[in-house]
């Protein structure tokens, strides 16, 4: 029992709330969000050491005192941590880049307060045991998203976040009937329960039903093939710092529902949903990156890379090997960080041009060459260009793939990388190279610093997660091996003493 | 909007009962039907009875308190219960209950999960009479 599980959840959203009283006053908000911030991250590293050494590294937090299976838990293993922390990092640099970026006019109209209750449900999401508490903290997470995308009210906003609303809500009915189906086949809602009820229940037909119902709920929060037609549109209309919190992290937390729920509870017939998963990724990935290569607009080319991106991640779960796990998990953390970096020199760009359309664009490389080699590193890193993050985590995924003999994977996913990089050095190509088109004198030197300064450290843990790949693969190995057993997750909450 | 005698008089009065039943579905929520939830959806279906039959600009005179404000401190309080267990030590949310003796209503079991539930029901009537409002203000 540990009360420090309660608190990446509850001081986000203690502080959103405080900063309802203060939504008329934006510098005050500015204050408090970022000392909120930071102290958001040490938490999330504290948790991640606290969770490290703990002799089973695992920690339960019973709400209410409320023993399990009867009560909500809150469980935080090792992955669930290293989520939180990414989570952390993102949301601490997004919110610095909306300081430059976020006009007084959103800021009123409650950006900061649904800002943080978004990052209550994101990382209420990472540590619960509990799969309707799961439910519950994606409705927070998706509630304050709804009114993020649509926070500024543009006649684009309003109705692309319209579909944004409506592919939610029929996935979140869903969500509920799959709920509804476990508990009735079980029994239980809690997932270590569920874990040890469903490796000892009979009926296989209907436990593969409800299994694909889930991955149907999450998939169409992740966007995985076919389901992920919502997002390049919804995540184009609103502004940069925005579109880089939802594209950095909020697709990842429907892949973190997927990989929990197939690793603790739907492991009794792998070769049937597991294949499904490996089929989805490949498709995934690259129906994706075919969008991004037919499109000619910064944002979009980078929202079409999130789901091609998002295949790689499933494909460790299809493979369903330490080794593929542990790529899988490595890809995540450099997914958040490069593609939170990559939207907000969208950001950045847009801010100096006024455009994001490549076409108009060019030769921004001659007037503002800290941004475009930047951009330049982590469009490398993206497109897994070695010694970068990018490289390693795919390295591990493909090398994972050849030992399983899943070659129609691999070929895909080699096939994917490469249309990365022809796409990534389209926009470095037509936006940085080239003669200058538009006229940047209205932004200065300083401002642009200013706006580069979040992105900064993005890159720096881009490069440094790539040179420092020994440990980092280590540590991914670890987390693999303790989500590949779940009796140690099982134990956790319910033997524990 | 001019000939609703009727509508004001009884007005005038269901409200009360409302907005009284609404607080004893609050209080007996505890162990009985009821609670935060259903206890504030009433109480703004009372408030909202009032704009009905006496019109926003006249109640808007009366009820001075900001909606967000009102959901805002909900929050708090409802979040502040939470506090209570960790300061002595047990988990987050944890609920404590004692029998007291209240002059004329006799021995009652008060606990803390109450202000959890009054927390509720203030975020319940804000949200309710702040959309509701909100549409309002869209079409006038």
């Amino acid at each position: 029992m540990s009360n420090l599980l309660i608190l990446p959840i509850i001081l986000p959203m203690l502080v959103g709330t405080i900063l309802i009283f203060f939504a008329k006053n934006h510098s005050l908000q500015r204050v408090i969000a970022g000392i909120t911030a930071v102290l958001l991250l040490i938490l999330a590293f504290y948790l991640a050491h606290e969770v490290y050494y703990h002799p089973q590294q695992t920690m339960i937090l019973e709400l209410g005192n409320w023993s399990p299976p009867f009560g909500i838990v809150l469980v935080a293993d090792m992955f669930a941590t290293l989520m939180v922390i990414l989570s952390s990092i993102v949301g601490m640099l997004c919110l610095f880049f909306a300081f430059k970026t976020i006009e007084t006019e959103r800021a009123k109209h409650y950006f900061y307060p649904f800002y943080f209750f978004l990052l209550t449900g994101v990382n209420g999401a990472f540590l619960t045991g509990d799969l309707f508490n799961l439910f519950v903290f994606f409705e927070v997470m998706l509630l304050s998203s709804y009114v993020l995308i649509v926070n500024g009210g543009t006649n684009y906003q309003l109705r692309e976040s319209f579909k944004y609303v409506v592919i939610n809500m029929i996935a979140s009915a869903f969500f509920l009937v799959g709920l509804a189906y476990i508990y009735a086949v079980t029994g239980t809602l809690n997932m270590a329960d569920l874990a040890e009820k469903v490796g000892v229940l009979e009926q296989q037909g209907v436990l593969n039903v409800i299994a694909i119902v889930f991955l149907f709920v999450f998939g169409a929060k992740g966007a995985l093939f076919p389901l992920y037609f919502w997002l390049p549109n919804s995540y184009y209309g609103p502004p940069a710092a925005v579109s880089a919190l939802f594209g950095g992290l909020l697709t990842k937390v429907g892949i973190y529902a997927i990989i929990r729920t197939f690793t603790l509870i739907f492991t009794h017939n792998t070769g049937f949903t597991h294949d499904i998963i490996l089929a989805l990724a490949g498709l995934t990935m690259f129906f994706g990156v075919l969008g991004a290569v037919s499109q000619f607009d910064f944002k979009r080319i980078l929202s079409y890379h999130i789901i091609s991106q998002v295949g790689y991640m499933v494909m460790g779960l299809g493979i369903y090997t330490q080794l593929a796990l542990a790529g899988a998990i490595y890809y995540i953390a450099h997914h958040i960080i490069v593609k939170a970096a990559l939207f907000l020199f969208a950001g950045a760009t847009e801010k100096i041009t006024g455009e994001t359309s490549l076409y108009k664009m060019g030769g921004l490389l001659r007037s503002h060459p800290l941004l475009g080699w930047l951009f330049f590193i982590s469009a490398m890193s993206l497109a897994g260009i070695p010694p970068l993050s990018g490289f390693f985590s795919k390295f591990a995924l493909i090398l994972s793939g050849i030992q399983e003999e899943r070659y129609v994977i691999v070929v895909v996913s080699l096939l994917v990388g490469l249309l990365t990089l022809f796409s990534m050095m389209k926009i470095f190509m037509y936006a940085f190279w080239g003669e200058q088109k538009i006229p940047t004198e209205k932004v200065d030197k300083k401002e642009t610093m200013g706006l580069l300064k979040p992105i900064i450290p993005l890159v720096i843990l881009t490069i440094a997660l790539g040179l420092s790949a020994e440990p980092i693969f280590q540590f991914s190995l670890g987390v693999a091996d303790q989500i590949m057993d779940p009796s140690n997750y099982i134990d956790s909450v319910l033997n524990q003493d | 909007m001019k000939n609703n005698v009727s509508l004001q008089t009884v007005t005038r009065l269901t409200v009360f009962i409302v907005l009284a039943f609404s607080i004893y579905l609050l209080l007996a929520g505890h162990h009985a039907p009821g609670g935060g939830f259903i206890g504030g959806l009433m109480a703004a279906s009372a408030i909202v009875l009032l704009y009905l039959s006496f019109g926003m600009k006249k109640i808007s005179k009366v009820f001075t308190i900001s909606y967000p404000y009102l959901i805002a401190v909900g929050l708090l309080l409802a979040m502040g219960t939470g506090f209570i267990g960790v300061l002595v030590g047990d988990p987050f949310l944890t609920q404590y209950y004692d029998y007291f003796y209240i002059p004329f209503l006799g021995t009652v079991e008060l606990t803390t999960a109450l202000i959890f539930d009054i927390g509720v029901y203030f975020v319940v009537v804000g949200v309710a009479l702040f959309s509701i409002l909100t549409i309002a203000e869209d079409d006038a």
